[in-house]
């Protein structure tokens, strides 16, 4: 008759699987930012970067078939990160400027008044393309904190599935600036053929094409090769727009020294990458190949044999930065440039010493409501306590499962669920009480209790769920740990206070004629 | 033990001055809003807190003046002790960050450090930082707002579903009014809206809610008992049923709040402060608020009109309610 049986092994089960999920609890909980110390950062992907390189690079490739197909004069102008303008075409040229486009048909709309063409990108191109800028730099960012070393990092999207930001949190980084650095270097590596230079001035440079910068070249700035110790100037070199090979060809990259014994980074080409780089250098030995990182110049070396799979970057760097450059360069370039929006920084003697106030003050909370449980209550008042523990170790026990970070909200969210644990043990001793009064017998009133309140309780744990639920939706960081913590507490909260508590009553009553209850 | 046996206080009868009592705060908290500004944390603004531990503990105005030459004047600049004395702290707040764009974020709080340094105070390094840049405080606004709008309408909502209409407004002005007297307090008071106010903010409204629906429920238990006393009549006694569970269950609640403002540390200070106005006013709205509105409201005369009265989703939901009810206590016993 009594099911008592199987219902306290549940609760022993269950208890059990708790305990097992946070002992030892050093090692099985979770700190979050506010407590470990650490960085969080949100930035913002800038993914109008990615949309310009997609037009300039149709620009490009039309103005390349427009020359082949033999239509001159023409000038091809970026005018926004989603459209590029044709200008000057030739009358009776139109045809053939259509038949050089057709291969931007499914990712451009094109309008045109006579001798000129606007070309758009189309919208869910331009969609596609920002989600993966967003997505790719994500990438890039996690494999760039995971080779940091940084134990626990998080980079997760944020604002939803359109969002353009990132939320990176690196728990227990102190040199924050360096970490800022590596995470948004945009790690653009390209080989390019130098056609002149270098040259001090940028007149100087363009004096052989008649001041004029070639349609496929480009003016890239870099750095004066200097003797150590000397302060590099800036010079200009005049290279080629298509590079012979980029970051992507890179199979990896390490800090090594260059000739002079100065830090460097030696970097080797995978198997495609080896084959282009050894074709170019093979071609062209004799000139100079300019390694250019991010629109900058790093070295321009003269191409003595044919190379196919090595190479080194050098230029003034300390042993660091050429540790950090290798690092982003394996971690390969982000598809746009980063903006951070939101820094926050917690050293770690600030978040023990949160940890320890947080902890303090939630056991003199529990002291303080068990003493008073017990002084009212008195023997139902160790019910109570049993049914508050309990719940407190499933809470954590819930929150080690999902890998949920405690955070200091989240110690706020625990004395919270003690409130509320009390107040649903009150709200059923209180019933039992008036049932008492009623003159009813022990075993009836506790039912009663019990089954009147239960109703009660669900409406409250419910709508205070409901406010859990949009707390989590609209939180960042801190407040996130806060509402997952209340609301494992809420449904903790509600087994402990009706399931528990109920056949704890039981099992005294099971065993003995009960004439009176202590409560 | 008991702290009142059967008392029958008539709470019901001073609803007209307490009404008027609460709005006179609101109204004070309102126009201290628009005199002084709401003082909202840098999460919601925009700007740099940098928090400095000092081997020896410089006085305020010195730190004040040592970054005010680097911020024009430094009106805007927040200088204060952080945390008790011994641990040495200071923290400066200033209202701009680094420029997104071009400029780095951080470009503030390095500017703070240079300035301290610069001043010649002593050792000290800095204990954490946060900057918050334009576009993420609009964000976090807009985000917290809805949050917050969609959390009401929808305990609204099931108020309404498991209770009737006027219980369910009841519910929600009484919330409403909790929320505007702690922002009064927390005005007055001069504590920052940070995220962690926000946390409490939304807590305490569960609280509030909590509370009311557990008096709302015994109404609705005592509309359905055998007795049809006027509805006033009712309420009080309702109130006055659940009495010695508000005080208890207000009071050990408020133990742990208590505990957490005292021994929590400076970061959950606002936290617990919010938490302590909130359940004073709530255990207060919920008698003269919420269960006020419930009596003001057209039902008509004597409680066995309520369900006639009510709107047909409530009408449906009170018997099945019931029946759910009692399937569960023949379980239960």
């Amino acid at each position: 008759m009594n099911n008592f049986r199987w219902r306290f092994l549940l609760i022993v089960v269950i208890v059990g699987a708790c305990l097992w999920a946070i002992i030892p609890p050093d090692q099985k909980i979770r700190l979050g930012l506010d407590l470990k110390g650490g960085v969080h950062l949100v930035l913002r992907v800038n993914t109008d970067d990615a949309l310009r390189l997609e037009t300039s690079t149709a620009a490009e490739s039309l103005r390349e078939e427009l020359e082949k197909a033999g239509v001159t004069g023409v000038t091809v102008t970026v005018a926004s990160p989603t459209q590029f303008q044709v200008s000057g075409v030739p009358p009776g040229q139109d045809a053939a400027l259509r038949t050089a486009a057709t291969a931007l048909q499914t990712t451009f709309d094109r309008e045109s008044v006579p001798g000129a063409f606007t070309f758009t990108m189309k919208p869910n191109r331009q969609v596609q393309l920002r989600d993966e800028a967003v997505v790719q730099a994500q990438q890039t960012i996690d494999r760039r904190v995971n080779d940091l070393g940084v134990s626990e990092p998080v980079v997760a999207r944020q604002g939803g599935a359109s969002g353009d930001q990132l939320l990176v949190q690196l728990p227990g980084v102190s040199d924050v600036p360096r970490a800022k650095e590596i995470i948004r270097s945009t790690a653009m590596l390209e080989l390019k053929m130098v056609e002149q230079g270098p040259s001090a001035t940028k007149e100087g440079l363009l004096q052989a094409s008649g001041g004029q910068v070639p349609p496929h070249l480009d003016v890239v700035p870099g750095v004066e090769e200097a003797q150590p110790g000397e302060r590099p100037g800036t010079v200009y070199y005049l290279v080629q727009k298509t590079p012979v090979v980029t970051g992507r060809d890179l199979r990896n990259a390490r800090p090594s020294l260059d000739s002079y014994n100065q830090p460097a980074v030696g970097f080797s080409l995978n198997q495609e990458g080896a084959r282009k780089f050894g074709k170019a250098t093979g071609e062209n030995v004799g000139r100079q190949l300019a390694i250019v990182l991010d629109g900058q110049v790093r070295s321009a070396p003269r191409i003595d044999s044919r190379i196919t799979d090595e190479g080194i970057i050098h230029g003034s760097f300390t042993q660091q930065e050429a540790a950090d450059l290798s690092l982003v360069l394996r971690s390969g370039a982000l598809p746009a440039s980063l903006t951070y929006l939101e820094e926050r920084t917690i050293g770690p003697s600030l978040g023990a010493d949160s940890i320890r106030k947080g902890i303090v003050a939630s056991l003199l909370s529990l002291a303080m409501v068990i003493v008073f449980m017990l002084v009212f209550y008195r023997l139902s008042g160790v019910n109570a306590v049993v049914a508050l523990i309990l719940n407190l170790i499933i809470l954590l026990g819930a929150m080690a499962y999902i890998n949920a970070a405690m955070t200091l909200p989240g110690i706020a969210g625990f004395i919270l669920t003690m409130g509320m644990g009390v107040d649903s043990n009150v709200l059923i001793f209180e019933r039992i009480k008036e049932e008492l009064a009623a003159q009813r017998g022990v075993r009836a009133s506790i039912n009663a209790g019990f089954s009147r309140v239960f109703l009660t309780l669900v409406d409250t744990h419910l709508s205070a769920l409901i406010g859990a639920a949009f707390l989590f939706q609209f939180g960042t960081g801190p407040i996130q740990g806060f509402a997952t913590t209340l609301f494992f507490g809420l449904v903790s909260n509600l087994f402990t206070s009706t399931f528990v508590s109920k056949t704890l009553f039981e099992m005294v009553l099971a065993k003995r004629q009960v004439e009176s209850l202590s409560i | 033990m008991e702290i009142f046996h059967n008392p029958n206080f008539n709470f019901v009868k001073y609803r007209w001055p307490a009404l008027i009592l609460s709005w006179i705060i609101i109204a004070a908290g309102i126009a201290t809003i628009y005199v002084k500004g709401l003082p909202l944390g840098v999460e919601f603004s925009e700007g740099t807190v940098v928090v400095l531990e000092f081997a020896q503990t410089p006085s305020i105005d010195r730190v004040r003046a040592a970054v005010g030459g680097s911020f024009g004047g430094g009106e805007n600049i927040v200088v204060q002790t952080y945390g008790p004395a011994t641990d040495r702290r200071i923290m400066v707040r200033v209202p701009d960050a680094g420029r997104e764009s071009g400029g780095e974020l951080s470009q503030s709080a390095e500017q703070i450090e240079r300035g301290v340094r610069a001043a010649n105070l002593g050792e000290f390094k800095v204990v954490s930082t946060e900057i918050v840049g334009p576009t993420v405080g609009a964000d976090l606004t807009r985000k917290g707002l809805l949050a917050f709008g969609l959390s009401l309408f929808f305990i609204l909502l099931y108020i309404w579903f498991r209770f009737q209409l006027s219980f369910a407004v009841g519910a929600t002005i009484a919330t409403l009014h909790d929320v505007l007297v702690t922002l009064a307090f927390l005005v007055f008071f001069r504590f920052d809206i940070s995220l962690n106010v926000i946390a409490a903010l939304l807590t305490m409204t569960g609280y509030s809610t909590n509370d009311t629906i557990v008096i709302f429920d015994r109404v609705r238990e005592n509309l359905r008992g055998t007795r049809r006393d006027n509805l006033v009549d009712l309420v009080n006694s309702s109130i006055n049923q659940t009495l010695n569970r508000t005080l208890i269950t207000g009071g050990t609640a408020f133990l742990a709040v208590i505990a957490l403002f005292f021994l929590g540390g400076e970061v959950l200070k606002g936290f617990a402060f919010t938490m302590i106005v909130g359940m004073i006013t709530g255990t207060y709205s919920r008698i003269y608020i919420a269960a006020a509105i419930v009596t003001f409201w057209p039902h008509g005369k004597g409680g066995a009109r309520i369900a006639a009265s009510a709107p047909p989703t409530a009408a449906k939901a009170g018997p099945t309610a019931r029946q759910r009810k009692s399937g569960r206590s023949v379980r239960a016993s």
